[in-house]
């Protein structure tokens, strides 16, 4: 099984966040190149890579560069959503703390692939290392030339913009981070219109995950076909799975995608507690729970949808025997509780009622009927609201019922102990 | 929120101000709204929460209601409504984080704080929270402070970087810079670059974060080769190399 690292390549070596270390380590190299090409012909380098969104609903990456209308006399923004809060979810925050300068390089070429003279990087409020690299990365760019209104002498203007968060989970879902960055309520839009004709201010908008646009320097350094010589053809490229939980060495793992977790427990270690594994996360909490059964299934955007879940961000929890699903499902439930934004009735309210009945059942004051309940709360609110925020709170709910009924069943009338 | 009086935007000083114009100055003309949230952040710098008199500045400059600037204050868990103390401590209570030992060291602040969700210790020190995934799952369970990572914390390590935060010292975060109050992280955050040099230079990195490479090199496991221009001029051990010297297909699935 190999590791293939490239995101995370200068992970570890010397102070990689500096512009004069970036650089000596092939950086800028892409954007150069990328500048050479004509815009299409970059937009078609990264639809032919077949780049798949690395924020988790996997949309091709340039088939959202080739939405944005030309010649309509707009402004186009390009926005990169580094708003990283999938619980599980790690590879950003990690990203921009230790090569922002990757980060930034892409957002550039892909300005120049949209021709959009304005990029927005909406970190994360919380992520304040994140946010002091970032900003200080940038300011190294507009030193270099990379930045600015003739970048490295070609005519193009590019600004960048960092822009802190605040605070909500929400954020992440790209209309509602376009509300937010206009500074309002972080609410979803609904679509159509897509943020491609009508996003930041109205007008065409390239939104990207951090992950994405860093992969952009490399697919144009190495072409379409060195990506997609990695991992399965409908879903390709190197992916940095994050392994975290109830193994013996939690982290970054890059491999192509498609990689099993039996090979990357392998590779972590395998499990810390000399316990068998019970449930885990293909894509974060917002994907259907997987258990024991799953561990050969190809984790990519397609292999894991015929299993029955998503692969979301990659992110994968593993939890064991002695922990609790029912009590897992409960928080990840109060999470999704406290995050849904209150704009659609079925998430708002579902949230709520999932929240309430799972507190009962945990507490010993459930009941049989509660567990259908859950069930028919779930139908209720998936498929119903404008984003997919109400349909990642059903996944850990159905999925663990579906696979670990009993459990439930067996905390009707008992009290989970503290540590269960 | 405490709206019971109207609030003040006369208590920001001029200085304030520039900065505030500053924020705005850097959104497209037309899209100072933009700006909202940064300026948000910028008046709980300077009071250490978001009150009636941050939310009034912040209306009068962009030309909103109090209404509406408020409608956003309440949105969003990073304004504190209430005034928070010099270190903000968050516990990561998600659902790995807090099954892997978050919701214990949550449980044991409160009580030896004597303070729960968003309350702050009568000395002023310390405001405790729980909160929702800081994408440190690697590192679990995380504590911040801040917002600094204090990695793979126990109950005891948590007890012991509070009761050294309440004697005025600041620990060395795991990852990220030095320490500074709330108020100094909120002007950060609201988008003025942080100058210490050993702000610049703090790692942030750790063996989670590196594992997949070290692994890589160990086991000259590479992704494929593409030609480059120029000679890789990396230094020795340089995992940039295993970009380079690839001869082999194992990739191909």
């Amino acid at each position: 099984m190999p590791l293939t690292p490239v995101l995370t390549k200068r992970f570890g070596t010397n102070q990689p966040w500096k512009i004069d270390n970036y650089e000596a380590l092939d950086g800028y190299q892409g954007l150069r190149k990328a500048l050479t090409m004509p815009p299409d012909e970059l937009i078609g380098v990264v639809r032919d890579a077949t780049l798949r969104g690395r924020g988790g609903a996997g949309f091709p990456a340039g088939l959202k560069w080739q939405f944005i209308p030309q010649n309509d006399g707009k402004p186009h923004y390009v926005v990169v959503n580094a708003d990283e809060s999938e619980p599980g979810t790690c590879r950003d925050v990690p990203l921009m703390m230790n090569d922002p300068h990757s980060l930034i390089e892409g957002t550039i070429i892909a300005c120049y692939a949209v021709r959009a003279q304005r990029a927005f990087v909406y970190i994360r409020g919380e992520a304040v290392h994140a946010i002091r690299r970032m900003t200080r990365a940038v300011q190294e760019a507009y030193e270099r030339g990379y930045l600015g209104p003739d970048v490295m002498g070609t005519g193009v203007a590019v600004d960048i913009t960092v822009h802190s968060g605040a605070g909500a989970y929400i954020c992440g879902e790209e209309t509602a981070l376009l509300d937010s960055l206009e500074g309002k309520r972080g609410q979803p839009r609904l679509k159509p219109p897509f943020p491609a004709t009508n996003g930041l201010y109205d007008a065409p908008t390239v939104v990207n995950n951090v992950g994405s646009l860093a992969s952009v320097p490399y697919i144009v350094l190495g072409g379409a076909d060195w990506f997609r010589a990695l991992g399965p053809e409908g879903s390709p490229g190197p992916d940095v799975y994050q392994l975290s939980g109830r193994i013996t060495q939690p982290g970054q793992y890059e491999a192509p995608m498609g990689t099993t977790l039996r090979e990357l427990l392998d590779l972590a270690g395998g499990m810390s507690r000399g316990k068998e594994i019970k449930f885990w996360t293909p894509g974060g909490a917002s994907t259907p729970l997987f258990t024991r059964e799953h561990l050969d299934v190809p984790l990519d955007f397609d292999s894991v949808v015929k299993a029955g879940s998503l692969n979301g961000t990659s992110a994968i929890m593993v939890f064991d025997e002695d922990d609790s699903v029912v009590r897992a499902v409960w928080k990840w439930t109060k999470f999704y509780e406290h995050e849904s934004c209150g704009k659609c009735t079925p998430c708002r309210e579902g949230c709520y009622w999932a929240a309430q009945i799972l507190d009962r059942i945990v507490h010993g004051q459930g009941t049989t009927e509660d567990i259908d309940t859950l069930l028919d709360l779930g139908d209720n609110i998936l498929g119903r609201s404008f984003c997919a925020l109400g349909d990642g709170a059903v996944s850990p709910i159905a999925s663990s019922i579906q696979y670990f009924r009993d459990e439930y069943e067996a905390l009707i009338g008992q009290p989970m102990g503290a540590t269960a | 929120m405490k709206l019971e009086r109207p609030g003040d935007p006369s208590v920001f000083s001029d200085d304030v101000r520039a900065a505030a114009a500053e924020l705005v100055a850097r959104y497209p003309e037309g899209q100072s709204r933009s700006a909202l949230l940064p300026m948000l952040h910028l008046v709980q710098s300077e009071q250490g929460y978001v009150s009636p008199d941050g939310i009034a500045f912040c209306a009068d400059l962009l030309g909103l209601t109090k209404t509406q600037v408020a409608a956003v204050v309440t949105f969003y868990t990073m304004f504190k409504r209430e005034p928070t103390g010099e270190y903000l401590v968050s516990v990561c209570t998600n659902t790995l984080c807090g099954l892997m030992g978050g919701d214990e060291i949550y449980e044991s602040l409160s009580k030896s704080l004597g303070v729960r969700m968003n309350e702050t210790t009568p000395d002023g020190a310390i405001t405790l929270e729980h909160a929702e995934c800081l994408a440190a799952c690697d590192y679990a369970p995380v504590v911040t402070v801040n917002y600094e990572f204090f990695d793979n914390q126990s109950v005891e390590s948590a007890q012991e970087l509070v009761s050294v935060l309440r004697q005025g010292e600041r620990p060395l975060p795991s990852r990220g810079a030095p320490l500074c109050s709330f108020r100094e992280i909120s002007r950060q955050i609201a988008g003025f670059a942080d100058e210490r040099p050993e702000s610049l230079d703090a790692e942030a990195t750790g063996t989670p974060t590196e594992i997949g490479v070290r692994l890589a090199v160990e086991r000259g496991s590479t992704a494929p080769s593409y030609a480059l221009s120029r000679e890789n001029e990396a230094a020795d051990g340089d995992a940039s190399q295993t970009v380079e010297d690839d001869s082999r297909e194992e990739g191909k699935a």
